[in-house]
């Protein structure tokens, strides 16, 4: 093999390695016009966990115990059999609520319902889907390998398998929209969303909730304001004092924008969010992969090339051979 | 006339006895694993999804397989015909780096029976990695058989159908060369999914397969030489390190490639402060760093690297390097969040250790049974063919 050969061969096997081929770089994905979603405002939530109770009871799951209080839930984490949970920030005396010194706050954790989903990029048999109306993720056990990578590509650590069980599968929070509870296709409210008594988790549109958000985190801490109760256009709601928000609606930017989103008091990497950047990165991901392997060509130019040296190189030993074996 | 030969000698030695028992053990686990789930044997855990078993069986294990690949690369497309002896063990270790790589997949997949939706198209999912990993890997296997099948023909004395074999070979040498390409490189692009998780001394996100790529070649070639030289002290054969040594020109190459590339980028992206934080991920980054460069300094010595000492040496840290660079990436440097740890279980370690036994055993029993080596007897004259 000569030196333009070999610069042939590698010329291609850059190509297969680098990412700056010819496929257009993917954007994020965009919100489905009518996505729904969830707002939960930190400020609202007296960790009274009705929520987290409901969801149970919606999923048909089992009570999280410990061996001193079977008597209710213990759960302390999201796991396989615990698909929404409250959690608590407490700091120093942990006196004044939404206060990040001295204070507490809560934060409800499920599935995001990301705009442009880890784990639905990740999934190889499309076990997990995003619907294209409502954009709501859900899963299928019955196609899904179990392989995990959507565990591990979820930026929120979201889905979860069930270790304990021979035949186990993935769990997560599906909107409450799943075969068999349909709630939303039913004009129900998620179930979380149904019991809250604050109004602290609403229903609604991204766009009903993405502007809700706004107009909270613009209040005048102190000021009376009225907190609707279920859905954001509801006729129930209470007037309260506005806390003191952050300035930020956590789910409108991060990792490419999701549908359940978070307002809140205190900074959201002090609730246990993750810090994002807005491109997400199922993004860059399918970018990466989609440039190697932009209609195959690549791979097929590089096939080419290989062919044509295997076998002018086997013909050759081929050759060889026969003088030897006739020496 | 062939150039290989069965190299005969006693099956049943006592290291034969003690690697069975090993790959018992693992089978009795397994056993476990799929009557009782995953978590009865496994300490993966809701921030760990992917343990020793996909890290060391499927990342790390079919690098180490890449002997067939970087052989086939060098003898058939870049026509560097004296290395042809190598050839046939190079494969057979391939074949049985990857078949027990996809055993170990199939063993991890929390649901193995819904495997076939991989190759269903109406499921597959064209913007997964993992979807081009799983069929990737899968048809590599059926042409690392393919490639191996004149042995099994020459054994058998079918030289009709070995004739007619040969003649097409070359189709299955070139695909066997593009797909480890392919998803060789794919298994580093796993990781650009996970995003923050992977800690930033890992996390190169565009250049993530590139790096992949050069590292299984490394691996590659440095278990063809680790290869060579144990077979030749085990099975009391002549050393081949005078051909072993020629591979080491493109063994230089990558790692010096590998280097710059992995150091450009850290700076760029800012994160090489990391490596001093003293912590286990910048102490571990350091160790890897150093296995890198030890087997460099070596192999640029021209009176060190044609001693057969130094060349194993040499050989031996590459295998560490790239094994540690691909456990440092998925384990690790991951950082799920939420005070998750994971440290594997016993009987994980079994499992994994029972598969690299199984792995040695069929090895043995294959060239003692089956023409693989090259014929001991003047060898090194007939050797440049
Ligand atoms: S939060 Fe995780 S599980 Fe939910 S949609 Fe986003 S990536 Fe998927
Ligand atoms: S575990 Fe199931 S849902 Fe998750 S990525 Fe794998 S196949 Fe898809
Ligand atoms: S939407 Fe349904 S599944 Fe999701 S957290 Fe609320 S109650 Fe649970």
């Amino acid at each position: 093999m000569n030196r333009r050969d070999f610069l042939k061969v590698a010329g291609s096997g850059a190509l297969i390695a680098s990412s700056s081929g010819t496929a257009e770089a993917r954007g994020n994905l965009e919100p489905p016009p009518e996505a729904v979603g969830m707002l939960y405002d930190s400020t609202l939530c007296i960790g009274c966990k009705a929520c987290v109770v409901k969801c149970k009871d919606v999923n048909d799951m089992p009570a999280v115990t410990d061996e001193h209080n079977p008597q209710w839930d213990q759960a302390t984490e999201l796991s396989a059999d615990t698909l929404n949970i409250i959690k608590a920030y407490t700091d120093g005396s942990a006196e004044t609520k939404n206060a990040e010194t001295d204070g507490f706050a809560f934060i409800k954790r499920n599935c995001m319902h990301c705009v442009d989903a880890g784990c639905v990029s990740v999934c190889p048999v499309q076990a997990m889907k995003k619907d294209p109306k409502t954009g709501i993720v859900s899963h299928d056990p019955d196609v899904c390998i179990g392989c995990r990578y959507c565990v591990a590509a979820c930026p929120y650590n979201i889905p979860k398998y069930e270790y304990d069980d021979a035949f186990g599968q993935i769990q997560k929070c599906q909107l409450c929209n799943q075969k068999g509870v349909e709630r939303i296709d039913n004009g129900q409210l998620p179930g979380c969303v149904e019991v809250c008594p604050t109004g602290a988790n609403i229903f609604g549109t991204r766009d009903e909730l993405l502007a809700e958000a706004k107009r909270r985190v613009a209040m005048k801490p102190g000021e009376e304001n009225t907190f609707p109760l279920g859905t954001v256009g509801s006729p129930h709601g209470h007037v309260a004092p506005a806390a003191d928000y952050q300035p930020h609606v956590f789910g409108e930017h991060e990792g490419g924008g999701t549908q359940v989103m978070v307002v809140s008091g205190v900074p959201h990497t002090e609730l246990g969010l993750p810090d994002l950047p807005d491109r997400s990165y199922a993004a860059v991901s399918e970018t990466v992969q989609h440039s190697i392997y932009s209609n195959m060509l690549a791979p097929a130019g590089l096939l080419a090339g290989l062919l044509y040296f295997a076998r002018r190189n086997t013909q050759e030993e081929g050759q060889d051979k026969d003088k030897e074996e006739q020496s | 006339m062939s150039h290989h030969q069965a190299t005969g000698g006693r099956i049943i030695t006592l290291p034969f006895l003690v690697l069975s028992l090993l790959a018992l053990a693992a089978i009795w686990i397994l056993g476990e694993r799929f009557f009782y789930g995953l978590g009865a044997v496994t300490n993966l855990n809701d921030g760990f999804p992917w343990g020793i078993w996909v890290v060391y069986d499927v990342v790390v294990g079919t690098g180490l397989a890449c002997g067939g690949y970087v052989l086939a690369l060098t003898v058939y497309i870049a026509n560097k015909g004296r290395y042809h002896p190598l050839v046939r063990p190079a494969l057979l270790a391939s074949l049985f780096g990857y078949s027990l790589g996809g055993i170990g997949a199939l063993v991890d997949m929390g649901r193995y029976w819904n495997f076939y939706q991989m190759f269903n198209p109406g499921q597959q999912n064209y913007n997964s990695v993992m979807l081009e990993v799983g069929l990737c890997v899968s048809a590599y296997s059926v042409v690392l058989m393919i490639e191996f099948l004149p042995v099994v023909l020459e054994k058998f004395k079918a030289v009709k159908w070995q004739r007619k074999l040969e003649k097409v070979l070359f189709v299955f040498i070139a695909i066997g060369v593009l797909l480890p390409s392919m998803h060789q490189s794919s298994l580093g692009s796993l990781l650009i999914a996970m995003g923050h998780k992977v800690t930033p001394l890992w996390q190169s996100l565009h250049l993530m397969p590139f790096l992949a790529l050069v590292t299984a070649m490394l691996l590659g070639f440095s278990i063809v030489i680790f290869e060579g030289s144990m077979v030749a002290v085990g099975l009391r054969r002549p050393s081949e390190s005078h051909i072993l040594t020629g591979l080491t020109k493109g063994v230089i190459g990558l790692l010096i490639v590998y280097l710059v590339v992995r150091f450009g980028d850290l700076i760029m992206r800012g994160a090489l402060g990391h490596a001093f934080s003293g912590d286990l991920r910048g102490n571990m980054f350091l160790v890897e760093t150093l296995l890198f460069v030890v087997p460099l300094v070596i192999l640029l010595q021209k009176q060190w690297r044609q001693r057969g000492p130094y060349l194993l040496v040499a050989a031996v840290s590459i295998i560490l390097a790239g094994a540690l660079y691909r456990f440092n990436a998925f384990l690790i440097g991951f950082e799920p969040g939420g005070g998750f740890v994971y440290f594997p279980s016993v009987k994980e370690i079994l499992v994994s250790v029972g598969m690299v036994a199984i792995e040695i055993v069929g090895y043995l029993l294959i060239v003692k049974t089956f023409p693989v080596l090259p014929k001991a007897h003047g060898h090194a004259d007939s050797a440049h063919a």
